[in-house]
């Protein structure tokens, strides 16, 4: 279970607003990478996202191209999870292999305001808004993903795993 | 099938594959670049890996921020550089030996029809012009493949688009391209597949193509593709002699959904402000004041996109107030570039001529925009502070509109000004 405030984006969320090019020399110091999260959209959302937070956003989240400091900053700024209508399919495959739940969620947008209490259940896909009272169901992740997630990441699954 | 499921099919050594199955696929090529590079090796050691799975799979290219603009980018180069050494990888192209990735990749030969390819950046799918399938995957992604060579992929639906009809004088597949995008939209193709067929795209050159499947991650598609045919096979034979299998579709090859675009009244196209897919023809967004104009990226900097604009600049000048900055591709086009006369014209016209690199595109150095500023770039992104601040605008459109735009310092439709 992930719960957390939810801090509300649109649509079409691209990896040039969640960090700024100028900042991917950064690309080995998480910590500082995470300062800039959402800093070409919404210069306060690393303070907002101290203690964590649960990111809903509308279509395409994370569109453009495939940096993969976009979810690293996004998580070690506290983003505990992200749901939205639809993903980009680069940076829903960087956050699941860095260990952030992605979820995708028919209606969230509509259903969910900034600020918005939620209690997100991974394996069944529910998500349950306690400040407005309702639940929405998201896209079940499949297995192999729940794996990875599981395990942390795509690198801690490999090392698990073995390499082939 | 169609030649998707074709390529992934091989790739999983299946049979056969529908859309939406998940396969482990083997890698065929695995490209970094000096950005995405440190953090893939990062993983790598942190996966506890060791050694390469091959070698001479692997292809590592500077071209985001070289020559280094900065101490940390330096160091990012060496860590790169220390990697190629330590694994032995002879496909290096180092600052100053190729140039932007996706012009140096087929350019040197790493790219062949029917073969999987992975880059660490998301304008991978523009190897699609060669008939393979090719898409942008994250560090971590990378370090996998780095490490086994393989990696999971979803069989993606399909989109046909197929174009008819000739380009009338000054109309060129970037607009094409950015049209196309103004149907489709921003997330109309999320994990899907393109296929550009057609008679305009069977007439079209392989530049041309490169710069239709490039863009088709601006749709978030997944990959772009183009049926190999004689014109890939004259650009592909004179610079690979590994052999390669061709795939074509079946007559009854599934798709999503069938796309028809007729080119033949069609005007030069401008994405504008702060959505690719915001794209509009350039009549509705003439006398718009520019500050900057761009030619370059892997998008619109090979020598047929310097040809056309030289040929509008010849005897030209750039207009007071509005910089110019025109960056080809690789070092290769850099050299035609320059036994064509065409650096000259450039830098007669007052524009200035940068190394090859992704550099102006991304924001990343050589001509980035103060805040109210107003750049038109023949580049493939104009999201909020891409080429810069965040207060600046970015209207995309072809080489040409942008010459013509530097000339009169606003934007403007090239067959206007050429009477």
């Amino acid at each position: 279970m992930i719960s957390g405030k939810a801090i509300k984006y649109g649509n079409n969320v691209n990896t040039d607003v969640i960090i700024p090019a100028k900042y991917l020399v950064l690309t080995l110091d998480p910590a500082e990478l995470a300062k800039h999260a959402m800093e070409g959209l919404d210069p306060t959302f690393f303070r907002k996202a101290q203690g964590g937070v649960i990111i809903v956003a509308g279509r395409n989240f994370g569109c453009g191209s495939s940096r993969e400091e976009a979810p690293l900053a996004l998580k070690h700024a506290g983003a505990k999870c992200v749901l939205a209508e639809s993903f980009a399919r680069i940076f829903y495959r960087n956050a699941i292999n860095l260990g952030v739940p992605v979820l995708e969620c028919s209606g969230v947008s509509d259903n969910v305001e900034d600020g918005d209490e939620l209690m997100v259940n991974l394996e069944t896909g529910l998500i349950e808004n306690r400040s407005k009272g309702l639940t929405l169901r998201a896209t079940q992740l499949p297995e192999f993903i729940m794996e990875i997630l599981n395990d942390g990441g795509l690198i801690e699954h490999l090392k698990k795993r073995g390499i082939k | 099938m169609n030649i998707i499921e074709k390529i992934l099919a091989k790739a999983s050594g299946k049979d056969e594959v529908t859309p939406g199955e998940i396969v482990e696929a083997s890698v065929d090529v695995a490209m970094i670049h000096d950005l995405t590079g440190p953090l893939t090796i990062e993983s790598f050691r942190k996966i506890g890996a060791r050694k390469v799975w091959d070698n001479k799979r692997i292809v590592v290219i500077f071209d985001h921020l070289v020559p280094a603009n900065s101490e940390r980018a330096a160091k990012l180069h060496s860590i790169v550089r220390e990697f190629v050494a330590e694994q032995k990888i002879e496909n290096f192209y180092d600052v100053g030996r190729g140039g932007i990735c996706h012009q140096v990749m087929p350019e040197k030969g790493h790219v062949r029809p029917g073969e999987l390819i992975v880059g660490a950046d998301s304008h991978t799918c523009t190897y699609g012009a060669f008939g393979a399938f090719a898409t942008g995957i994250g560090a971590t992604d990378m370090a996998a493949v780095f490490a086994t060579g393989a990696l999971w992929l979803k069989v993606p639906s399909v989109i046909k688009v197929n174009v008819e009809g000739r380009f009338q004088r000054y109309v060129t597949p970037k607009d094409l391209i950015l049209n196309m995008m103004g149907e489709i939209k921003a997330d109309g193709a999320i994990y899907k597949g393109i296929e550009f067929a057609g008679s305009t795209v069977r007439n079209m050159s392989v530049d041309g193509r490169m710069t239709m499947c490039n863009m088709a991650i601006e749709v978030s598609a997944k990959t772009g593709i183009v049926e190999p045919d004689e014109t890939t096979l004259n650009y592909i034979k004179e610079r690979t002699n590994k052999p390669f299998q061709i795939f074509e579709n079946d007559h009854d090859s599934a798709y999503e959904k069938i796309l028809n675009l007729d080119v033949t009244n069609m005007e030069p196209q401008v994405s504008c402000p702060h959505s690719v897919d915001n794209v509009k023809p350039v009549s509705e967004v003439a006398d718009v004041s520019i500050d900057q104009a761009f030619i370059g990226s892997c998008t619109n900097g090979r020598i047929e996109d310097l040809r056309l604009a030289a040929s509008f600049l010849k005897g030209k000048k750039v207009r007071n107030g509005v910089r110019m900055i025109v960056v080809p591709a690789s070092r290769e086009v850099y050299l035609q570039a320059l036994q064509e006369g065409l650096l000259e014209i450039f830098l007669k016209a007052g524009a200035i001529v940068g190394n090859p690199t992704c550099g102006p595109c991304l924001g990343g150095h050589l001509g980035l925009l103060a805040p109210g500023e107003i750049c038109i770039s023949s580049s493939n992104r104009n999201f909020v502070g891409r080429m810069g601040s965040p207060k600046a605008k970015v209207y995309l459109a072809s080489p040409i509109t942008v010459a013509a735009s530097a000339i009169t310092g606003k934007i403007t439709n090239p067959r206007e000004l050429e009477a």
